[in-house]
């Protein structure tokens, strides 16, 4: 699946305090359904963001019009729980193109990479400061940019490194994906699979 | 002269460390090094798949991939497909309802056709959740890499498998060249020694585990557990163990193969027979850590201090011992705003008791508990009593091989007796795709792996547990200490 390419991206950010925000919270499974990847943006955080009767919760952050943004930042131990990539792709659909946290599940990390999504892994005390930098102002302009592998809080000035293999970051840059490489390289491992035992 | 020695010395350690490096390795290490492909230099290895499970849930969309891509499916026989996340549990032979979910469950017939993948779908008598399923055929061996689009996937490391969850873009690449892409995970091993007491169970010391370590605490790391309790686990135990790795963020867990693991293997349908069985299985006799080989991290418990577990809160690492109270907030690694949120959903407060708390539903399956050694643990308590008339109780095996055991090892009549329906395989209320869904506000107590908040239906209460406490909570209608039952 084509994505965007990702290069420096700047932008407001939403904040999403809380830890362990699981991917039956990203999307819960009643909405994993559908055959084709399309639509998964409107039920992003379903549950935190509407009640039984789909009205919006108004203390909700996505509800919230003071903030916006292509940014999504949460608390440490993002994405736990299931595979189900779907949770990428109801970040993606709904409009974020990188998710801050001081901590990413693997699976979800992999899947957000895969997606086109950047997970900016930052330290406990620079998440703190982005959260304070965005309850002081809503507007606040964050830079993420790949190509340097830094975050920077624009209003202060404050910056921090992120890490990233050289392998996804050339794939980010440039939108192309696994399968591309694999498919380069399909006689090794059919060579590979001759010899293998199962 | 003294320090010539000390030279020596020095040297000869480091000689030796060297030699340690380059021969020590880690049952880990034995699997995942023998399928790389290439190795990307500041990027993952391409890594090869013996077998792959697919669900009728996350592969449509890999196979849409294919199709726009003009892709083919490189090795269809490395692929098994079976339906389970969204198939009803009763009236199977009936057309699906709900017609998204029987769109899924056509779409993986289809492909699986199209492709030439063999597929277990509804009614087929092999049909069942996919991490049953594999192994009680024999598709899942000792040595392989298996994944498939499920991150309890790391069930199958039970018989010394690497094997984990991945996404769906990752399903499209198994599809089309056997490989994914990963970079090589930590190494952690967790040693359990000493004897486990009466009514623990491996639920328990996977809860504990989990309870220990957090529910992030082995991200980044590869598992594998050791000691004399899983020496002494039943085949069924030790998946159940490997099954919760991922509630501890692990991207799997696996246990050495043993004589406990060949012994379930031989003569199972697709495990291999005659000189082939020979062969592998002197294979399968190498595949354990060295004795010298190291790991980033290392975890040690003992058996002496596990008890019947349960869950309180909103994730798999807030568990306790059944008979304690629930931690305060400020002795939890977990941030205070997340603990009260999290106690808030539960209707809990902070140093309450578990024990006597109200029932309203029970579930025993899932890929977690749904073998044929929970289902004679949840019997060994409800033998000879009732279910309480308050507990709705969905009792689902976890295949339609288990089912039959069920019935042949009259554990079914137990169940009627006491006044519990036995339902038809699959996922069920452990993620709530289908009909079975805990209503909002209920408390259910649950043999499956998730306790997140909506888990089970839109603001339900799940406690996890072992099928013995599920079953002294079924009979009795409050959480209950299921050694009192015993």
């Amino acid at each position: 699946m084509a994505y965007d390419k990702f290069t420096v991206l700047t932008s407001t950010a939403v904040p999403m305090p809380i830890e362990n925000v699981d991917t039956d919270q990203i999307i819960p499974a009643r909405f994993l359904k559908a055959t084709e990847r399309k639509g998964f943006g409107d039920n992003l955080f379903r549950d935190w963001r509407y009640n039984p009767d789909d009205s919006p919760k108004k203390d909700f952050v996505l509800n919230n019009p003071i903030y916006s943004g292509k940014i999504l930042v949460g608390g440490k131990n993002f994405g736990s729980g299931s595979s189900r990539e779907h949770a990428a792709w109801a970040i993606y659909d709904y409009g974020f193109r990188a998710v801050v946290s001081s901590f990413f599940a693997d699976i979800f990390k992999n899947n957000s990479i895969n997606v086109g999504i950047l997970p900016v892994q930052v330290s406990e005390e620079f998440l703190i400061k982005i959260f304070k930098a965005i309850e002081a102002d809503p507007n606040a302009q964050f830079e993420i940019n790949l190509p340097d592998q830094t975050i920077i809080i624009i209003s202060t000035g404050e910056q921090e490194s992120f890490d990233i293999n050289g392998y996804k970051k050339h794939n980010l840059m440039n939108g192309f994906d696994d399968i591309d490489y694999l498919q380069a390289m399909k006689e090794d491992i059919q060579s590979f699979a001759e010899k293998s035992l199962y | 002269m003294q320090n010539i020695w000390r030279f020596f010395r020095k040297f000869a350690v480091l000689i030796k460390n060297i030699k340690m490096s380059k021969t020590s390795s880690t049952l880990f290490d034995k699997v995942w090094d023998s399928h790389v492909v290439r190795k990307i230099e500041d990027g993952p290895d391409v890594f090869f798949i013996d077998r792959h499970f697919i669900h009728e849930v996350t592969s449509p969309v890999a196979f849409g991939g294919l199709l726009s891509r003009g892709l083919g499916v490189m090795f269809s026989n490395k692929t098994f497909a079976t339906a389970d996340h969204n198939t009803p549990t009763i009236n199977q032979h009936l057309p699906v309802k709900d017609p998204l979910s029987a769109n899924q469950l056509k779409a993986l017939e289809e492909n699986s056709a199209k492709y030439g993948i063999s597929h277990w779908g509804l009614n087929n008598p092999k049909n069942g959740i996919v991490h049953v399923v594999g192994p009680e055929n024999g598709i899942t061996l000792p040595g392989m890499t298996i994944v498939c689009g499920d991150s309890h996937t790391s069930t199958h490391g039970a018989f010394g498998a690497i094997a984990f969850g991945i996404g769906t873009s990752e399903v499209e690449m198994v599809l089309a060249s056997q490989c994914i892409m990963q970079p090589k995970p930590k190494k952690m091993r967790i040693n359990v020694n000493g004897k486990l007491g009466k009514g623990v169970t491996a639920k328990d010391v996977a809860l504990y585990i989990i309870s220990r370590l957090t529910a992030a605490g082995a991200t980044g790391y590869f598992v594998e557990f050791a000691g004399e309790v899983f020496e002494n686990l039943s085949m069924e135990g030790r998946m159940t163990v490997c099954n919760m790795s991922i509630e501890m963020g692990a991207r799997g867990g696996m246990v050495a193969p043993d004589e406990t693991t060949f012994a379930y293997l031989k003569g199972k349908d697709k495990a291999p027979k005659g000189e082939a069985w020979d062969r592998d299985l002197a294979y399968w006799k190498t595949l354990k850590t060295d004795d010298d080989a190291v790991f980033d991290k290392e975890y040690n418990f003992d058996a002496a201090d596990i008890e019947p577990m349960i869950t309180f809160g909103t994730n798999p690492g807030m568990g306790m011992g059944i008979s304690k109270h629930i931690p305060v907030s400020k002795d939890t690694a977990s941030g205070n705003a997340s603990y009260e949120k999290s106690l808030n959903y539960m209707g809990f407060h902070e140093d309450d008791a578990m024990l006597g708390k109200k029932v309203d539903y029970v579930f025993i399956g899932s890929c977690t508990n749904g073998r044929i050694e929970d289902f004679r643990a949840f019997a060994s308590i409800i033998k000879g009593r009732k279910k309480a008339e308050h507990v709705t109780a969905w009792v689902v095996p976890g295949s339609h091989v288990v089912e039959q055991q069920i019935k042949d090892e009259g554990i079914l009549d137990i169940l009627t007796e006491a006044g519990f329906q036995l339902r038809q395989p699959g996922c069920s209320a452990c993620l709530a795709m289908n009909d079975d869904k805990i209503p909002a506000g209920k408390y259910a107590v649950s043999t499956s792996n998730r306790n997140f908040e909506g888990r089970q239906g839109p603001g339900a209460r799940t406690m996890l547990a072992s099928p013995l406490v599920a079953a002294a909570a079924a009979v009795t209608g409050v959480v209950t200490d299921p050694r009192e039952l015993l």
